[in-house]
């Protein structure tokens, strides 16, 4: 990982709170921050001259929802959305992964996309890959400049990644299922 | 050749013209798939290009939630379908890294071999498609006919000349057959000196390096901030390719391995005294340059089959025999690139548990490449487009997954 077991420490002494949760043990080791605090923690990754993490990967998007209620009690987490930046650095030769947990819905309204903000003006790669999460898992980029559906049609209803997602039965006469 | 126009009143005092939306695509023979280009043109000279992707789109990632790894193996030969070797190898390693498996070193080497086989195959085509972009016939002639022999060899690795679920977490589906290094060998002999017709019909042609020199500049900035990788990456100048900086698990298929990293460095490329020279209107992260990092890939790689060769007819251990179809994978998620022709090639990997991932993701070295386009398209003409778009060599497939 970027910046060895020093990165998290000097990670929350500059943000503090905004650093919610980290495992370093794991495989690829991530650091969780708060949804408020992302872009700030991204230009400071980027910029800070021992971590140079100038090349955003990938974002994704992972849905933890059980739908088969006889194992949601004991599946393990809370239903939740959870967003995985994937960042390496060129000139160091590091990566860092990156995580931040959304609320499934905005509000608890079922059909709301939860909102999250851009990167989009830190790394360049993240206006088309926020883009295919819009369109895929249902997030709004807050700031984003051209959030639009990329891979899906526009006129497309629902998020084909989300867990609960259903096949529609119809799309301007071509049968679905 | 310089084709930007910085001062556009030139244009306006020269003819007037209007504004006016042109639509290239889908079935555009330039656009290497299904791909829509939406341009805003002003007379000949484009001022803003928006790519309009999804055409092939079979939401690979939402199959992969609802099969075991082995059985996702197929699915990721269909996304770059020019190199399903090295799109296997990118899966199959991922979920290794998630299990914890280790190769022997036999099993390493034959991926070697596989994978830069497949890497000349793909960059063949890439060639050979770009000279088509370009309006030339023939090179497409000779590159397939080249790959048409990479191809029989493959067919008689795995059966299939196109999609092969070959490469599969734990090794391969079957070792190399009898007799098939000799076959290989006795390919790379004959195909070692018709690269210098490659050059000649390309690389050095004048109408070529008129077409690409000085076309579409990405500078190392805009490439590493577009997330742009592989040769589009390296023709910019930046000293980067996984096979050497990567991840553990990768690069130590490569351990001891003789090999240099084909980007220009202080105005030279590795060896390039035995291939021709840079143009001299030719700029660092141009056209010509993208096209040449991988006209040069395909040299490294015919080495780099050679060196793998030896190794692995010496080498001990078995193929690497593939793990069960359903093997219960450890909670946990796994992230992985490799280097496959077009880029890095990334998968993501979530388990809760189970025996199928909870989540799946494919990063796609040509969609961060093509989001680069727009970028660069602006202000050439409408003649370039194609030659720009051809220049970062992408896969619909790949694109849209």
């Amino acid at each position: 990982m970027a910046g060895g077991d020093g990165l998290l420490s000097k990670l929350k002494s500059k943000f503090g709170d905004q650093i919610v949760g980290a495992n370093l043990e794991a495989i690829d080791p991530w650091i969780e921050i708060s949804p408020d605090a992302l872009v700030e923690v991204s230009r400071f990754v980027r910029d800070d001259a021992a971590l140079k993490l100038e090349m955003l990967n990938c974002i994704t998007a992972v849905d933890w929802l059980e739908v088969d209620p006889k194992k949601a009690a004991k599946a393990g987490f809370e239903p939740h959305l959870e967003m995985v930046y994937h960042l390496s650095s060129i000139s160091k030769r590091h990566t860092l992964v990156l995580k931040v947990k959304l609320p499934r819905w905005k509000d608890g309204v079922e059909g709301e996309a939860p909102e999250c903000p851009s990167v989009s003006s830190v790394w360049s790669t993240a206006d088309w890959h926020e883009r295919e999460t819009y369109d895929l898992s249902g997030v709004i980029f807050t700031g984003h400049p051209n959030l639009r559906r990329i891979l899906c049609p526009e006129d497309w209803v629902g998020y084909p990644l989300r867990k609960d997602y259903q096949m529609p039965l119809e799309y301007h006469g071509i049968r679905g299922r | 050749m310089a084709t930007q126009i910085d001062d556009q009143r030139i244009i306006e005092f020269d003819v007037r013209t209007d504004e006016m939306l042109v639509n290239m695509g889908p079935q555009h023979p330039s656009t290497h798939g299904v791909l829509r280009l939406v341009l805003r043109t002003d007379g000949e000279i484009v001022s803003e290009v928006t790519p309009h992707l999804g055409y092939l789109h079979r939401c690979a990632e939402k199959i992969g939630e609802n099969l075991t790894p082995r059985q996702w193996i197929p699915y990721t030969d269909r996304m770059d379908y020019l190199a399903g070797m090295n799109m296997n190898l990118g899966w199959a390693l991922c979920v290794e890294k998630l299990l914890q498996h280790d190769l022997s070193e036999k099993a390493k080497h034959l991926r070697v071999i596989i994978c830069e086989m497949g890497r000349i195959a793909s960059h063949l085509v890439g060639m050979g498609a770009y000279g088509l972009d370009l309006g030339t016939f023939s090179p497409f002639l000779y590159a397939f006919r080249e790959r048409e022999r990479i191809l029989d060899l493959f067919e008689e690795v795995c059966g299939a000349r196109l999609t092969y679920s070959y490469i599969t977490p734990g090794g391969a589906t079957a070792d190399l057959p009898k007799g098939w290094l000799q076959k290989c060998e006795q390919f790379l002999d004959q195909f070692q000196p018709i690269i210098a017709e490659y050059h000649a019909l390309l690389t050095t042609n004048a109408i070529f390096i008129k077409r690409t020199c000085d076309i579409g500049v990405l500078t190392p900035e805009m490439a590493i901030d577009f997330g742009c990788t592989g040769p589009v990456l390296r023709g910019s100048g930046v000293d980067y390719d996984l096979r050497r900086d990567g991840e553990e698990r990768y690069t130590e298929m490569y351990d001891g391995y003789a090999f240099e990293v084909i980007c220009q460095k202080d105005g030279h490329y590795p060896k390039d005294h035995q291939y021709p020279a840079v143009p001299k209107d030719a700029v660092l992260g141009d056209c010509w340059h993208r096209f040449y990092v991988r006209m040069l890939e395909v040299i490294q790689s015919m080495d780099l089959v050679r060196q793998a060769m030896d190794r692995y007819s010496v080498a001990s251990g078995d193929w690497g025999v593939p793990i069960k179809l359903a093997t219960k994978l450890p909670p946990g998620d796994v992230y992985l690139e490799t280097e496959a022709p077009r880029g890095q090639m990334g998968f993501y990997l979530v388990s809760n548990g189970g025996n199928i991932p909870w989540r799946v993701r494919a990063r796609s070295s040509s969609f961060c490449n093509l989001s680069v386009c727009p970028e660069i398209c602006k202000g050439v003409p409408i003649a370039d487009i194609p030659a720009i778009v051809g220049s970062l060599d992408i896969v619909m497939g790949e694109i849209d997954r």
